[in-house]
């Protein structure tokens, strides 16, 4: 079977399932006793591991393959979560993500994980921690428990023989290119089925039927027919490797659980030092119990985490983005000849052509919210990460850091999700590395040990505001300063003249680091600046803000790149421009006798208990056309970025549109105050106004 | 051996250029064209190309030529340079003719008032016909427009 064609799903879900063993094990370690998120964990181990195996990757197979023994005993209260079995898991983790990006590039998957797999293998043998030592035994005897029969199942076997039926115990192998392993599996109980009874299966059917076994599982089984044929029924079914048939009689079944015991005991130290790939799963099939026969405390967490499996589970094809973007490009073909239809309806005054235009408008206007929508992706695929690294660069750094995150469900377009990871995490290493202090500065400034990492995102108006704020020691403008100097970025002279927000902006230049020591994890110098070029390439920018002694916040402003918006039109004298509708608050009218002229020529307005700069754009836009400045009643549009609101003067308004937003051109590139062109329904551009651009000041 | 090339031959201020036939996209009459502010001079604005938004240029300007009043001649011939896409304003444009590559002199300091880097050369097509071909890569490049306006000021 040709499996590259599978490789890049393959990929896919492996990060995926890596992704929510992360979470999922950051979510146990804040609460060890939730036996219920083991659960998951153990699910989304066991499910890559069935991914892996098939794929051929047999390193990421048995590396899993081992995690989940430890996973199975403490969700089986074997085993209770310590420091060092979240380390292990945790590294093994480390170790699987590098695998499956190896795979990503092209390698075969393979990596040292020799280590990692005996430290798994001390925890399941209780080595790891000799102040336990009851529980290693109880380990022990745990996987060697998985076969044995109970009292009712003993019972039965007995009276058959005794009633002259044949007993056996069958080990059925299947092969291991099997594709379907339920479906055989059923078919040889089916088999067995028709020659006679099962007593008891390992893995219990229900754990079989979802295909929770490897290549092997055992069956007790009796008949009336003699033991060859059920044996041969067994071995006709298809992509059965082998069924190894031990006969019950009623002198060894008494001893039976006994010698059950001691064989998987030889087996076990056989198994350790084989491939653990192709080990037998022993732990995995644990469960003493027959099916028919279910205990309620083994079937309640199952039943429980199945449906709390199926709840999260979200239904969804992947598809290339490029298929997306050609989508987008159409379907702004199609507005702008949806309005062009609007105006003719409009002049025709056709009943007929008038309804089916309002149709179509309807219609198109559904379309075009979820064309929008597919393109968005909550930052929440970014964020989700970022638990786990902060987890490890506190410990690393021996810091104590509540991180928090809020507004993960904020939507912005997959292109810009794609590229602001890194940038994020840079400033999220300089918060704990440079921004927080030691533990004993923070107790010796009086401090709560723990320091707090906000990480928020929100949005405003067009665009997306992603904060980083810590409660550390803030930037020491002097320190900043005297660094700046030393490397000759600026004169003592000019350094009196900055303001703080311009000193902050000093870090940003290339080759500063203001830390005393270069440490692992940040202070190269290679960092801020890398960050402000890369947020600045997406269209966004960075801000700092700080107070000594109390922390820093780093501010970062991102376009939500949305081709598709509704926005007001209006003129300048004979030229159209649009402006986004998010980022208006209102419209208005002033007077010429309330615009306040401030020193500077600065002209303010009173709105709503505060005072507005009023922007005159056909100044800022050399408007030849129209000015406003002499008008006895002006229009104004009320604009917001972030909490700073301001008005800018229009000759009149045209009415609100949904437009597509298209780009100047390359040759133009940027230009200020512009964020982009519209084609209006006459088939004219319109130049789309960038507000965030205006307000600054 | 040397190779023909196909040339689209269009008209400023009184001279005669060219431009590879294979880089212009399309040749266009004048259109309302959209004013951009807070841009070069020499951008008219953009135009709307069939849903494409495209700057226009006015080449005269770019040259520090004189500017011509536009025309029922006028044309915006479209050239594609890489991904980039822009519109010249000319005054006329009306033929494509055939010329052998040896038959392109460098160009001499300055020809017509443009500067020579800004010329792939000079090709004599008859006894009075002279026509001037576009280094249109040098044309485009931003990073001297600064210098090039303080040069013709």
């Amino acid at each position: 079977m040709d499996l590259n064609q599978y490789l890049s799903m393959f990929l896919d879900e492996a990060n995926d399932h890596l992704q929510a063993l992360n979470d999922n094990m950051m979510e146990l370690e804040n609460q060890p006793e939730d036996v219920s998120i083991v659960q998951v964990i153990f699910r989304s181990a066991h499910t890559l591991k069935g991914m892996s195996a098939t794929m051929g990757f047999e390193d990421l197979a048995s590396l899993t393959h081992e995690m989940e023994n430890v996973l199975d005993l403490v969700r089986n209260h074997q085993l209770s979560m310590d420091d060092f079995i979240f380390d292990t898991l945790f590294k093994s983790l480390d170790s699987l993500e590098a695998m499956v990006e190896d795979i990503a590039n092209g390698g075969e998957g393979k990596a040292e994980i020799k280590s990692i797999v005996e430290s798994l293998q001390s925890i399941v043998k209780g080595e790891h921690n000799k102040e336990q030592p009851a529980e290693s035994q109880e380990t022990t005897a745990a996987s060697s428990h998985d076969e044995r029969l109970d009292e009712f199942q003993l019972s039965i076997i007995e009276q058959s023989i005794e009633a002259g039926m044949q007993a056996a115990y069958m080990k059925v192998t299947l092969r291991e290119d099997c594709v379907l392993k339920a479906a055989r599996a059923y078919m040889v109980f089916q088999a067995l089925g028709e020659q006679g009874e099962i007593v008891k299966s390992t893995p219990p059917a229900h754990e079989i039927e979802q295909e929770q076994f490897e290549q092997t599982f055992s069956i007790y089984a009796v008949t009336t027919q003699t033991l060859e044929e059920i044996q041969k029924a067994a071995e006709q079914v298809s992509e059965v490797d082998s069924v190894v048939l031990q006969p019950l009689t009623a002198d060894n079944i008494k001893d039976w659980n006994k010698l059950l015991q001691a064989a998987t005991a030889s087996k076990e130290e056989v198994a350790a030092a084989a491939a653990p790939a192709i080990e037998k799963k022993a732990d995995d099939a644990r469960v003493t119990e027959t099916p028919a026969k279910p205990s309620e405390t083994k079937k309640k967490p199952t039943g429980g985490a199945a449906a709390q499996g199926k709840g999260q589970q979200h239904r969804t094809i992947r598809v290339d983005i490029d298929r997306l973007d050609v989508l987008m490009n159409l379907l702004s073909e199609l507005l702008i000849d949806r309005v062009r239809l609007e105006d003719l309806a409009t002049e025709l005054k056709s009943n007929t052509l008038t309804e089916t235009v309002e149709h179509l408008v309807r219609v198109s206007g559904d379309l075009q919210s979820i064309v929008l929508k597919l393109r968005m992706v909550p930052i929440d695929t970014v964020f989700n990460r970022f638990p786990r690294m902060v987890r490890d660069l506190a410990k690393s750094l021996d810091k104590k850091v509540d991180f928090q995150i809020s507004g993960a469900d904020t939507e912005l377009d997959r292109t810009v999700i794609d590229e602001i990871g890194d940038p994020l995490v840079h400033l999220l290493r300089n918060a704990i590395d440079h921004g927080q202090e030691s533990t004993a500065e923070r107790i010796e400034a009086g401090k709560l040990e723990t320091g707090t990492v906000h990480l928020r995102a929100y949005q405003s108006g067009n665009h997306v505001f992603i904060e980083i704020e810590d409660d550390g020691k803030g930037i020491n403008r002097d320190n900043v300063l005297k660094k700046a100097i030393k490397n000759g970025m600026l004169t003592e002279d000019q350094a009196k003249l900055l303001s703080d927000e311009q000193v902050y902006m000093l870090l940003f230049g290339s080759g500063f680091s203001t830390a005393e020591q270069v440490s692992d994890i940040s202070g190269r110098g290679v960092g801020l600046d890398v960050v402000r070029s890369k947020i600045a390439s997406l269209g966004g920018e960075v801000v700092v803000k700080s107070t000594l002694g109390k922390g820093t916040t780093f501010i970062v402003q991102l376009p939500l790149t949305l081709s598709i918006l509704s926005a007001m039109l209006f003129r300048l004298g004979d030229e159209k421009y649009a402006i986004p509708l998010t980022s208006i608050v209102e419209t208005g009218l002033v007077t010429k006798k309330d615009i306040r002229n401030i020193h500077g020529g600065i002209r303010m307005i009173n709105y709503r208990d505060s005072v507005i700069p009023l922007v005159s754009l056909s100044a800022i836009f050399e408007c030849p056309s129209y000015t406003d400045v002499d008008e006895e009643e002006t229009e104004i549009i009320i604009i917001r970025k972030g909490e700073r609101l301001a008005a800018i003067a229009v000759d009149d308004f045209i009415g609100q549109n949904e437009i597509v937003l298209k780009p100047l051109g390359s040759y133009l590139g940027t230009v200020q105050g512009i964020s982009g062109a519209t084609i209006l329904g006459d088939g004219q551009v319109a130049l789309i106004i960038d507000p965030n651009t205006l307000i600054q000041s | 051996m040397s190779e023909e090339m196909k040339i689209v031959v269009f008209k400023l201020a009184h001279e005669e250029y060219g431009i590879e036939v294979d880089k212009v996209k399309t040749i266009e009459r004048m259109m309302p064209i959209t004013r951009v502010p807070k841009t070069y001079n020499f951008i008219k604005g953009v135009i709307n190309l069939r849903g494409v938004v495209v700057p226009v240029m006015e080449l005269s300007g770019r040259f520090g030529l004189s500017q011509e009043t536009y025309t029922d001649q006028t044309r915006i011939i479209i050239v594609q340079v890489g991904e980039m896409e822009i519109g010249f304003i000319v005054d006329s444009a009306n033929d494509v003719i055939d010329i052998l590559e040896d038959k392109i002199e460098p160009a001499p300091e300055v020809v017509g008032g443009i500067q020579a880097r800004y010329l792939r050369g000079v090709a004599k097509i008859s006894e009075e016909r002279l026509l001037i071909l576009l280094n249109l890569s040098e044309v485009l490049r931003k990073d001297e427009i600064v210098n090039l306006e303080q040069l013709e000021v």
